[in-house]
């Protein structure tokens, strides 16, 4: 076993080591005869167990630290070179493109979140320009609406007036044809009463300056 | 032997090598170190296979170990730290698929054995001296003098600095190194009392169920322990590039 590290350099454990010199011969002797790695497995099994009976502490057994430093060296370092060369991109790259999509997909919202307020903005918009729109039409058709009621109004009182004239006239012309007719009436009445009374005939322009005297008064 | 709770820490060669005079063998901590790589590699790996934007559970697992690492660097040591991520990610999953892995009964604890987690303190405290003084020079050494502080205390307060400095390292090996072993020793021997116990009878088989229960206890604890202290090497080592990063920064 290793006891030949022992012997060629001073160690505090020399002392426990020491008291297995024979090893430091049988050592080169078993490497080399049971190459089989399983035999010497267990040959350094026993020389271990011997070793450790003799009060080595196997942690602290300094026999072993060169191989576990130089093996802790070799694994430790791939460890390392795989870590930063393979998984660590890797696992960074995940993370970085799971990052970059949430914060597209942010921006994504937002943008459809303008785009929706713009839209409900534009349609608010037009809403009050409709709004406005129809109301001028209604004021308009209100207006018109007005106006051709002023003027049908205004035609058919026209037309009223202008039947009422017609009418008055008409009325005046009975009126006077009429009066005109109560004169002959009157003549002739007072001219048969005249003769009735009188038993002669009145000549007619002494009846009517008569009639028209009596209608004067 | 077998229930001797300190035989499960021993290290065996599985491929004898020796270099120099001096072995460097392929040992079962050689294996389970591989094994550590593989496993944590492997994970991180094959759960990120899909890459999807809505993540698996195991893919979230690895993203969370990702971003935890990632924030608790960003608040220990800012955005200049993050640098150093890498370098605490693995630091962190090598630590903690190593106790993980150590969980497993019959499986060998990487960190439990001193020189790997003094080698890891040291590969910290390393990276922060270098990284501190190729920064910032001389001005690194501000870190040992505090801002505000009157100048008769100041030779005080600058060796009690440099002597909690030099400790470091070795708080930070030791409290990995000692959790993981006191740990699986405490659980070795628990366990041990539950074989011995029902070797004895009936008596023993209804005194073993006492130790049983304390064996699945601890086991949980452990679980716990070692998920705690990755945690706790990776929060010191973060903080203690934050000094290499702000050496004036107190």
């Amino acid at each position: 076993m290793s006891v030949t590290l022992a012997s060629a350099e001073s160690t505090p454990f020399e002392i426990a080591q020491a008291e297995t010199p024979a090893d430091t011969h049988e050592t080169p002797a078993d490497t080399h005869a049971a190459q089989p790695a399983g035999e010497v497995h267990t040959e350094t099994g026993v020389a271990h167990g011997g070793e450790h009976a003799s009060g080595v502490f196997p942690p602290f057994d300094q026999t072993t630290f060169a191989s576990q430093l130089l093996w802790l060296a070799i694994t430790f370092g791939l460890f390392y070179l795989l870590m930063s060369k393979v998984v660590i991109p890797r696992i960074g790259g995940i993370l970085e493109t799971r990052h970059d999509r949430i914060a597209q997909d942010l921006d994504e919202a937002s943008r459809l979140k303008a785009e929706a307020d713009a839209a409900i903005a534009s349609y608010e918009q037009e809403l009050a320009a409709a709004r406005a729109k129809g109301n001028a039409i209604a004021a308009t058709a209100r207006d018109e609406a007005k106006a051709k009621a002023d003027a049908e109004r205004a035609k058919i009182e026209a037309s009223l007036q202008d039947k009422i004239a017609g009418a008055e006239t008409r009325i005046a012309e009975i009126k006077a044809k009429a009066l005109a007719d109560v004169g002959t009436i009157a003549e002739e009445t007072t001219a048969a009463v005249v003769e009735q009374l009188i038993g002669a005939k009145a000549s007619k322009a002494e009846i009517a300056s008569a009639v028209k005297s009596a209608a004067g008064e | 032997m077998s229930n001797d709770p300190t035989h499960q820490f021993l290290v065996n060669k599985i491929v004898p090598i020796e270099i120099g005079g001096i072995d460097f063998s392929f040992t079962n901590a050689s294996l389970f170190m591989v094994a550590t790589v593989a496993a944590g590699i492997g994970f991180l790996y094959f759960t990120t296979g899909q890459r999807g934007l809505v993540p698996s559970r195991m893919q979230s697992v690895s993203e969370m170990s990702y971003e935890f690492i990632a924030s608790m660097l960003r608040e220990g040591a800012g955005s200049h730290g993050m640098k150093f991520f890498p370098f605490v990610f693995s630091l962190f999953m090598f630590v903690l698929t190593a106790n993980m892995l150590g969980m497993v009964p019959y499986f060998f604890t990487v960190t439990s054995q001193i020189i790997v987690t003094f080698a890891l303190a040291m590969l910290v405290i390393g990276t922060v001296v270098v990284y501190g003084f190729y920064k910032h020079g001389f001005g690194f050494l501000k870190l040992f003098v505090p801002s505000g502080v009157p100048g008769a205390l100041l030779p005080l307060v600058i060796s009690i600095e440099v002597i909690s400095f030099l400790s470091r390292p070795i708080s930070l090996s030791i409290r990995l190194f000692a959790n993981m072993l006191a740990g699986h020793i405490t659980l070795k021997v628990f366990a041990g009392f539950v074989t011995s116990l029902s070797a004895l009878g009936a008596v023993g088989v209804a005194g073993a169920i006492l130790p049983l229960l304390m064996t699945v206890a601890l086991t949980g604890l452990e679980f716990l322990v070692s998920f705690l202290q990755a945690y706790v090497f990776a929060v010191l080592t973060c903080m203690y590039l934050n000094d290499a990063v702000h050496p004036g920064g107190h």
